[in-house]
C-alpha cells in the first residue's frame, strides 16, 4: 500500500521535478563541469583540458579581486544599514494610526519603480556636468563644501552614491515586511508589559525584537544574498562598462567574461561564478548558525 | 486594600467618527473589600473586561474615579498602581523560560527598589512554590499545558507583591476538569496571599463556587452585588435570577389575584404584598416538591436520572421555555405511565418579577 502511494506521489511531482532538473539543476551541473574545462568554446563546444586553470585566472585578475572587494563593500554597508533603517521606519509607521497608509504607499512605492528610471533620477541628483554640478552638489556648495562628481569623480563618492541607491531600493519590501510582523505580534505582551511597568526600550529588545526575530533573519539572509549578487543597479548609475568606473561586481564580472569582449569566456565566467556560489553559501551558513542562538520560531 | 469605584463609565468612540459610540460601562459604583475574592459576572460584551481594564489602568475611564485604599489611582498609569494581571491567554512571553518570565516584572524596577540576581531568585522561588512550579521553571511556555501556564501566569502576577491580583477569564482556556482543579486552586492561592483579587467570568458556577463576593453586570451597568448566596436567594430582578443557577430558573407568566400567585389555571402560592395584575414568576428546580395533591399542574415529557437527584422535565403551557425543569429526590420518583404531574412549591424559591422591568416583585411570608 506504501509502495503504491510513493509511487503516485512521485507521479504528481513528476511536472515540477522535471522543470526543476532542465532549468536549474542541469545548468547548475553544466556550469560547474565548464569552470573546469580550460576555454571552452560554446560553438565547437571543445576545450583544451581539465584543471584548475580557469579559477587559478580569475583569482589573480585584477579586475575580479576590484569586483570582490566591490562587492564586500556594498553587502557590509548596505544589509546592515537597509535593515536597521527598515526597522526604524516600520516601527514609526506602526506606532501612528494617522496617515499610516499614505506614508506606507511612500515607503512602497521605489519597490515598484523602475530601476533605470530611478538610475536616471540619481544621476539628475548626483551627476556633475559642465551645465549643472546636479542637486546634491548644490546643497554641499550651499553649506560651504566643495563639489564632488559622484558618478565619474573619486572612488568613495562613488561607492556612496551605489550603496544610497541600493539601500533606497531594497528598503520597501523590508519596509513592508517589518511592519506586517509587527503588527501581528500580539498586544496583549504589550499590555503584560506596560503593567509590569516596563520601559519602551526593555520592550522593544525582550518582548518586539524577538518576536520579529524570524522576519528580521529572513531580510538578512535574503539581503546578503540580494546584495552578493548586485548587478543592474550599477549598470544603472554608472553604464555597462563598469570595469572602466572601477565599480564593477561579481556578477557583473562574470556578465563580462561571457558577453564582453565580443568573443567570451564562458569558463572564467563559469569559475567566477562558482567563486560567488561559495562566498554566498558560506555566508548563508554563518548566518544560519548565528540565528540558532538568536532567531525565535513559535 | 479596598478598591472604590465611584460612577465608573466608559464611552468608546464610535467608528470612523460617526455615530453614538458604545458605553462598555455605565455609571458604576461599588466598593471591593479588602483582601476578598470578587468575581466580576455577566454575558459577553457586558463590559466585565473593560471595567478590569480600567481597574487595571490599561483603559482610562471616560467619568468616574477608581480608588486603591485611599488613593485615587483614576490618572496613574499601570505600573504605578501596584497590580498584577493575569491575561486571558496568558499573555506569557513565549520565548523567554518560565523563570525568565516570572522575574521579569522585577526586571523593570528601578532605583533603590533594584534587585539582585540573588534577590531575584529568591522571589521567583517564592511564588515558584506558591502555585507549585518548581519544577518547571527551565520549561518554555510551549512545553507546559494549559493548566500550568495558568499557574506561571500568576505567579508572574503576583512575584511584585502586589496590591491587587486581577484576572480577566481565567478559567476559559482549561478543559471541564482542570476548570474545577484551577478554581480551588485560584481560592488557594488568594487565601495564602490575603491579596483582594478581581477576577473576570461568564461562567456563573465559577464565580458562585470561589468568589467572597459577585458582581453582576449586564450591558454595562451593575445589576447586583453580593454574597454568592444571597444574590442567588435573592435576586435584585429577572435578569439576575435567569443568569444564575444551572439548571435555569424556570420563568412563568403568570397573574396575581388577590394576592394568590396564579400560573395557566392554577392557584399555587400566596404571595402576600404584591399588587393584582400581569406578573413574571420565576421558580427554582429545586423549588418544586413532587405532591399528587399539589396546584401546580404540568405535563410530563420524562425523568432524568441524575443519581442521588432526579429531573423531572415537564411541559406547562405558561412557561417561557419549552420544558420545565425541577429537581427532587430521586425517592420521590412519580409512578411510570403518568400523563401530568403535580408540585406544591416552596415559597422562598418562588420569585415574582414586573412583567415589564424585571424588577422584583418582593412579597411576604405565606401561611
Amino acid at each position: 500500500m506504501i509502495e503504491k502511494n510513493n509511487l503516485k506521489a512521485w507521479l504528481y511531482l513528476l511536472p515540477a521535478l522535471i522543470f526543476m532538473g532542465i532549468f536549474m539543476v542541469y545548468p547548475l551541473v553544466d556550469v560547474f563541469i565548464y569552470s573546469f574545462e580550460e576555454g571552452y568554446n560554446f560553438v565547437s563546444q571543445t576545450s583544451y583540458g581539465t584543471g584548475f586553470y580557469n579559477f587559478s585566472y580569475v583569482l589573480h585578475d585584477t579586475y575580479f579581486l576590484q569586483a570582490v572587494r566591490n562587492t564586500f563593500i556594498m553587502v557590509i554597508i548596505t544589509v546592515p544599514i537597509s535593515t536597521g533603517f527598515a526597522l526604524l521606519i516600520s516601527l514609526a509607521l506602526n506606532s501612528i494610526t494617522k496617515l499610516r497608509e499614505l506614508f506606507q504607499t511612500v515607503y512602497f512605492l521605489p519597490y515598484v519603480t523602475n530601476t533605470l528610471a530611478v538610475g536616471l533620477v540619481f544621476m539628475v541628483l548626483f551627476k556633475k556636468t559642465a551645465y549643472s554640478d546636479g542637486l546634491i552638489n548644490l546643497l554641499i556648495n550651499f553649506f560651504g563644501g566643495e563639489s564632488v562628481d559622484f558618478i565619474d569623480g573619486p572612488y568613495w563618492a562613488k561607492m556612496f552614491v551605489m550603496c544610497f541607491y541600493i539601500i533606497w531600493i531594497v528598503l520597501p519590501f523590508k519596509v513592508l515586511l517589518l511592519t506586517s510582523a509587527l503588527a501581528s505580534v500580539n498586544k496583549t505582551y504589550y499590555n503584560a508589559a506596560k503593567v509590569d511597568g516596563t520601559g519602551s526600550f526593555r520592550v522593544f529588545m525582550k518582548i518586539t525584537l524577538p518576536m520579529i526575530s524570524p522576519t528580521i533573519f529572513y531580510l538578512v539572509i535574503t539581503g546578503f544574498i540580494g546584495a552578493f549578487k548586485e548587478y543592474s543597479d550599477a549598470v544603472a548609475l554608472f553604464g555597462t562598462d563598469l570595469n572602466a568606473a572601477g565599480m564593477n561586481t561579481i556578477v557583473g564580472y562574470v556578465y563580462d567574461m561571457l558577453y564582453g569582449d565580443s568573443g567570451g569566456y564562458p569558463s572564467f565566467a563559469s569559475a567566477a561564478a562558482i567563486v560567488l556560489f561559495v562566498i554566498v553559501l558560506t555566508i548563508t551558513c554563518i548566518n544560519l548558525l548565528v540565528s540558532k542562538k538568536h532567531v525565535y520560531y513559535t | 486594600m479596598k478598591v472604590v469605584l465611584q460612577g465608573l463609565t466608559k464611552k468608546f468612540p464610535p467608528r470612523g467618527g460617526k455615530g453614538e459610540g458604545v458605553v462598555a460601562v455605565k455609571d458604576f459604583t461599588f466598593e471591593i473589600p479588602d483582601g476578598k475574592l470578587v468575581a466580576l459576572l455577566g454575558p459577553s460584551g457586558c463590559g466585565k473586561s473593560t471595567m478590569l481594564n480600567m481597574i487595571c489602568g490599561l483603559e482610562k475611564p471616560t467619568e468616574g474615579r477608581i480608588f486603591f485604599g485611599e488613593d485615587d489611582v483614576t490618572e496613574i498609569s499601570p505600573e504605578l498602581r501596584g497590580v498584577g494581571m493575569v491575561f486571558q491567554n496568558y499573555a506569557l512571553y513565549p520565548h523567554m523560560s518560565v523563570y525568565n518570565n516570572i522575574i521579569f516584572p522585577l526586571g523593570n524596577l528601578k532605583g533603590e527598589e533594584k534587585m539582585t540576581k540573588e534577590q531575584m531568585k529568591e522571589r521567583a522561588d517564592k511564588v515558584a512554590g506558591l502555585v507549585q512550579i518548581q519544577e518547571l521553571l527551565e520549561r518554555k511556555p510551549k512545553e507546559l499545558s494549559g493548566g500550568q501556564q495558568q499557574r506561571v501566569a500568576i505567579a508572574r502576577a503576583l512575584v511584585k507583591t502586589p496590591r491587587l491580583l486581577l484576572m480577566d477569564e481565567p478559567l476559559s482556556n482549561l478543559d471541564a476538569r482542570l476548570r474545577l482543579q484551577t478554581r480551588e486552586e485560584i481560592r488557594r492561592i488568594q487565601r495564602e496571599t490575603g491579596v483582594t483579587t478581581v477576577f473576570v467570568t461568564h461562567d456563573q458556577e465559577e464565580a458562585m463556587s470561589i468568589s467572597d463576593m459577585i458582581v453582576v453586570m449586564k450591558d454595562g451597568e451593575l445589576h447586583q452585588f453580593g454574597k454568592p448566596q444571597e444574590v442567588y436567594d435573592d435576586p435584585a430582578n429577572l435578569f439576575v435570577a435567569k443568569f444564575l443557577g444551572t439548571p435555569a430558573i424556570n420563568v412563568f407568566d403568570a397573574e396575581v389575584k388577590g394576592e394568590k400567585l396564579i400560573i395557566g389555571e392554577d392557584t399555587v402560592l400566596d404571595v402576600p404584598g404584591v399588587r393584582d395584575g400581569k406578573v413574571t414568576a420565576g421558580i427554582r428546580p429545586e423549588g418544586f416538591i413532587y405532591d399528587p395533591e399539589g396546584p401546580l399542574h404540568c405535563e410530563l415529557d420524562r425523568v432524568e436520572v441524575m443519581g442521588r437527584d432526579i429531573s423531572i422535565v415537564s411541559k406547562n403551557a405558561a412557561c417561557e421555555a419549552p420544558v420545565v425543569r425541577s429537581i427532587i429526590d430521586s425517592d420521590e420518583r412519580p409512578e411510570d405511565g403518568l400523563k401530568t404531574v403535580s408540585f406544591r412549591l416552596r415559597p422562598n424559591k418562588v420569585h415574582v418579577f414586573e412583567p415589564e422591568t424585571g424588577e422584583r416583585l418582593r412579597f411576604g411570608k405565606g401561611k
